[in-house]
């Protein structure tokens, strides 16, 4: 070997050592535990996986984009994340690799090589001078306290004077390896389950994600996966009742990955039980796995539910979602901005859309959701009272108009009882997640609608208003005059079924003298009302009403709620009110299909890990030695201990040990004590230690 | 033949790994096991498999207790004996409640909390007057109370447990599934490792800081139930609805008890050390336990509760893939549970392996408690995720 290879492969020794010191080190291994724990926090604080258009609202393009080249989208799939956990295996595999040489031979060794001054410097150490006492009695005496304290021995013989090593417990450092292996062992089982195998795929451009919105079959074979083309997914698949499928979706940043499965699940049914108080008891899915190759023509029956998933050939199969299949729905459109009230009938299926044409241009109905319970808090309860109610079948739609703003509304099939009138009940809302305003439509005698609707029609309605006005019953003496009064009473209802009250006093505002406002405002809305109540009189005489005796509290009530609800028609903002009058439900249930090839691996980890942190914190490896010396006629012993863990434990020990001796031994001549500076302890290092720096406890 | 007096010693004193049973270590544990089958032979119809299983594991594990810890013995039989009491006046009426005497004021789950609270309050109260009036009667009565109230606490588990059952069968289940019901037991558990610790170590100087934390708590439970109305109780949602909750919540809350127990620890090693730099004869150190005692209480606290929390989150995980098609998620939960283990696995190396002591762990383990918490309520309260029943 000349020189320069010699220098050379002691530089890159180096090198090597540095980086094994490195990464090996404890201060790395700390470092490593509170980066991982702080970087974990933004997945929790920023909710994970959403559809992308919902962060560049929150974010706003800039921020979005930033955090996006981040990954905070999916944090826990991001390169700079799996790498910062690989570097935390790596570093405990480092440490390992530099510690098992020397915990097994802490295991094995009984240390019989120790000085005199170490052991008068150990915490637990204890003196005996024993006149006409010799060494081999002295020895045995020893030996026999250490066995009957569960101690394994070695003396030695060193001339002028024995040792006795002993130690117990050894089994504490398996502890440290267990545990630590454990780690590496459950990262590496869940990187194996993580997706690693999927970032791979991409980055050699054999799968690319799909973005678009596809029904299954026309998803391209870039964005499929073959059964078996990564060891482990979770995918998701909503299977209406009757439907079968053999593939799940991977969600994947903002869009998907098709996986095939080499089996289909046919949904026969899925219930939702209840409990009495209403609230859901149980998911059930009673499915049929069909496998031409491994079942022949006899498909599988099984019944899925929440905590008990149904595995397949290691396909575990959940019940993680549920919702509409498309239920078929029978509603009624009526009419609310013309002159007619007689409904339209309408039929769809939730997850479809109509177009419909009207007099304020194309719409866009489209049906989103049925639900056949509304349990919602009591509206007349007290905060805290706790108490729900079932407020039957709902309908959710959305009308989108030609520039694609949308509304949402929420109609109820069955009118509900509030504060002791009954109502078909709307709900609107012109920004997701804003709160519902209701429109409460008073039910009528036959239990409908429709009176509400035909006085709202004939508010609309000129030529009917002006025959009833015209009525002389109705009319002042004064033809003129009953002109002009019946103009202002027309333009009044035109006002308020355009803006309601607040229409009219702003009208008032520009007409009328700012001192004379509020005598005037009153004025009108008195003429309103009693217009609007001359036209619901006219309303109930056509259904058959009599009202020769004026009307009754029943009707009374009615006319004030219908004329709430006409106020509120101008921000409804639909051209119709829908009423579901009909559906038959259709029922899809949500599966999650989990494969993780890691499972196994990462369970024998979960076995070490518990199994070694309790050897570590509840065993402890404890040695003795016994250091005897012949002295003029008398056998000198030095009794002294440690203990890596337990160090009270360890000390009760100790002074039992010491009894034990004495009782054996008999007394001791006075010990001079001799004046040792503190040691520093050749124990081993109990967990990992950093190069440099030994414990000094 | 002569025998050496070495060989003789040998002979009297054999290797004892174990110490030998007493009478009544035997007693204990055929009245454990006796108790156990008779619940079995009660409540058979409504155990599966798994159930079973956990029944025999946990009879294992209150014989172990009561030979490991003898205080735990009539302790256990104490509440054993109320909570058949209670079962007793209850019969298969839930509405006696309301009008047994017995039930009403003492035994029903609400009226058994509500005892819990008001003596465990009046525990720290004693423990504090103890401390600074150096009191050994009212240290005695400190620790007295806290039994008591200990006792209280899970007895109202225990009979809230039957009382799910006498709404309907459908909805029974162990009281251990709600914010409310989880801070008895926190409360119930955290309590019952300081009595061990106060045991075992022969001091009642720590009890005043144990028993504030706990106090802390019953603050919050009387909250949530006279404000929010949290006390009634409501059947389990499907998630819910497994044997592993059993061991899951519990195991837990040894954890968040023990991390919470070592905090309040770091905050009297922290004020006993400030006040002995600042006035080294006054008051405070001469009352608060030594630094010494602090730190290895402390260190055994979380040693424990890291061991039963890293138990707790494994069991999670093996629950999780059988409820959420995964052992991890990476939901806010699990991720604030692993966060809470990094943050005590560190704290464990440095103490361990690095030797650290001292003011900057107790002022960690102080720091840990922000964190348990927030992985305990903070989770529930601010971020939605899997684990949403637990909201307030």
């Amino acid at each position: 070997m000349n020189e320069a290879t010699a220098r050379e492969s002691f530089s890159r020794r180096t090198l090597g050592w540095v980086l094994l010191e490195f990464l090996g080190s404890m201060n790395l291994a700390i470092t490593l535990l509170v980066v991982i724990a702080i970087a974990s926090v933004i997945g929790t604080v920023l909710q994970q996986n959403q559809p992308y258009p919902d962060y560049v609202l929150k974010f706003g393009p800039f921020w979005f984009e930033v955090f996006r080249q981040l990954g905070l989208y999916d944090v826990y799939g991001t390169g700079w994340f799996i790498g910062i956990l690989s570097f935390l295996i790596l570093s405990t595999s480092v440490c390992l690799y530099r510690q098992v040489p020397n915990m097994l031979r802490e295991m094995i060794r009984f240390r019989t090589q120790v000085q005199l001054r170490s052991l008068r410097g150990f915490h637990q150490h204890s003196e005996w001078l024993l006149p006409g006492r010799d060494l081999s009695a002295v020895l045995t005496a020893a030996a026999g306290v250490f066995r009957i304290h569960g101690y394994r021995c070695r003396s030695q013989d060193y001339g002028d004077h024995w040792i006795v090593a002993a130690m117990k417990g050894r089994y504490n450092r398996l502890g440290y390896l267990f545990a630590h292996a454990a780690v590496v062992v459950i990262g590496i089982g869940g990187l194996l389950d993580g997706n690693l195998w999927l970032k791979l795929k991409e980055w050699r451009g054999e799968v690319a994600v799909e973005t678009r919105d596809l029904a299954a079959r026309d998803v391209p074979p870039v964005s499929r996966l073959k059964p078996g083309a990564v060891p482990a997914f979770r995918g998701n698949v909503m299977l209406p009742e009757g439907t079968a499928a053999n593939f799940v979706f991977l969600r994947l940043r903002d869009g998907y990955l098709l996986q095939e499965l080499p089996f289909a699940i046919e949904l026969q049914e899925f219930r939702v039980e209840y409990y009495d108080t209403g609230q859901p008891k149980s998911f059930v899915s009673q499915v049929r796995i069909h496998d031409q190759e491994h079942l022949g023509d006899r498909p599988l029956e099984a019944t899925i539910q929440v905590n008990h998933p149904l595995v397949y050939r290691g396909y575990a199969i959940y019940q993680s979602d549920f919702g509409d299949g498309g239920s078929k729905l029978e509603l009624q459109a009526w009419p609310l901005s013309g002159i007619r009230w007689e409904p339209a009938e309408v039929k769809g299926e939730v997850g479809s859309a109509l177009g419909l044409t009207g007099s304020s241009g194309s719409l866009r109905l489209e049906l989103d959701e049925f639900r056949l319970f509304n349990l919602l808090p009591e509206p007349d309860a007290r905060p805290g009272d706790r108490k729900f109610r079932n407020f039957g079948p709902s309908v959710g739609f959305k009308l989108r108009d030609a520039a694609g703003e949308a509304r949402e509304y929420l109609n109820y099939l069955m009118p509900a009882q509030l504060e002791g009138r009954w109502f078909y009940i709307s709900g609107v809302r012109s920004r997701p997640g804003d709160a519902f305003s209701y429109l409460h439509i008073p039910v009528d005698a036959k239990n409908s609608p429709e009176r509400f609707l035909k006085f709202n029609a004939r508010l609309h309605d000129e030529s009917w208003l002006r025959s009833l006005l015209g009525r002389p019953t109705l009319a002042a003496e004064n033809p003129d005059l009953r002109h002009d009064f019946d103009l202002v009473r027309l333009n009044l209802v035109g006002l308020f079924i355009q803006g309601g009250f607040a229409a009219v006093s702003e009208r008032a505002k520009t007409v009328v003298p700012a001192d004379r406002l509020q005598e005037a405002t009153m004025l009108y809305l008195n003429i309103l009302r009693d217009t609007l109540a001359s036209v619901f009189v006219e309303v109930l005489r056509e259904e058959g009403v009599n009202v020769e005796q004026g009307i009754g509290e029943r009707e009374d009530a009615f006319f004030s709620d219908a004329v709430s609800a006409l106020e509120m028609l101008p921000v409804y903002g639909a051209p119709f009110y829908l009423q579901p009058t009909g559906f038959q439900q259709v029922e899809a249930s949500g599966l999650q299909v989990a494969r993780s090839g890691g499972t196994g691996v990462v369970y024998v980890g979960f076995f070490f890990l518990i199994t070694g942190i309790f050897i570590m914190f509840y065993t402890s490896h404890r040695r003795l030695w016994a250091w005897l010396l012949i002295e003029d006629g008398a056998t000198r012993l030095v009794l002294a201990g440690t203990g890596n863990r337990r160090q009270t434990e360890f000390a009760h020990e100790f002074a039992g040990l010491r009894m034990d001796l004495t009782r054996r031994l008999g007394p001791s001549e006075p010990v001079a004590t001799v004046p040792v500076a503190e040691v520093s302890l050749p124990d081993a290092p109990v967990a990992m230690p950093v190069a440099g720096s030994r414990s000094t406890t | 033949m002569a025998v050496t007096r070495e060989a003789m010693l040998e002979q009297w004193d054999r290797p004892s790994r174990w110490r030998r049973p007493t009478v009544w270590d035997v007693l204990w544990g055929l009245l454990a096991a006796a108790g156990s089958i008779y619940l079995y032979w009660l409540y058979r119809s409504y155990m599966d498999g798994y159930e079973v299983a956990i029944q025999i594991g946990s009879t294992l594990a209150l014989i172990a207790w009561g030979w490991y810890w003898k205080p735990a013995r009539p302790f256990a039989l104490a509440v054993a004996l109320l909570a058949a009491m209670a079962l007793w006046r209850y019969g298969a009426d839930f509405e006696l409640r309301r009008s047994d005497f017995l039930l009403k004021y003492f035994l029903e789950s609400q009226a058994a909390f509500m005892w819990m609270s008001s003596l465990y309050v009046l525990a720290t109260v004693a423990y504090f007057a103890a401390l600074f009036g150096r009191s050994e009667f009212v240290g005695k009565t400190a620790t007295a109370l806290t039994w008591c109230a200990t006792a209280m606490g899970l007895t109202g588990l225990l009979v809230r447990w039957r009382e799910s059952y006498l709404l309907g069968t459908d909805i029974g289940h162990i009281p251990v599934s709600n914010l409310y019901e989880v801070f008895i037991l926190f409360a119930v558990i955290t309590a019952l490792l300081y009595l061990f610790y106060e045991d075992r170590h022969r001091t009642r100087a720590m009890g005043g800081f144990a028993l504030l934390v706990i106090s802390g708590a019953v603050g919050f439970l009387l909250w949530y139930a006279f404000e929010r109305q949290a006390h009634h109780i409501q059947p389990l949602i499907p998630a819910l609805q497994s044997y592993w909750m059993k061991i899951h919540v519990p195991a837990n809350f040894v954890g968040y008890g023990a991390f919470a127990l070592a905090a309040m620890l770091g905050v009297a090693y922290l004020l006993r050390l400030g006040a002995e730099t600042r006035r080294p004869d006054g008051l405070l150190v001469r009352v608060l336990p030594p630094l010494e005692l602090l730190d290895e209480v402390m260190y055994k606290a979380i040693a424990l509760g890291f061991a039963a929390f890293t138990v707790a989150t494994i069991l999670g995980a093996l629950w999780a893939a059988e409820a959420w098609g995964g052992y991890w998620s990476w939901d806010p939960k699990e991720t604030w549970a692993l966060i809470v283990w990094l943050n005590y696995a560190a704290w464990l190396h440095l103490r361990l392996t690095k030797g650290w002591r001292g003011a900057p762990m107790a002022w960690w383990a102080v720091v840990g408690l922000v964190v348990t918490l927030f992985a305990f309520l903070g989770v529930n309260m601010f971020l939605s995720g899997l684990h949403s029943y637990g909201s307030l």
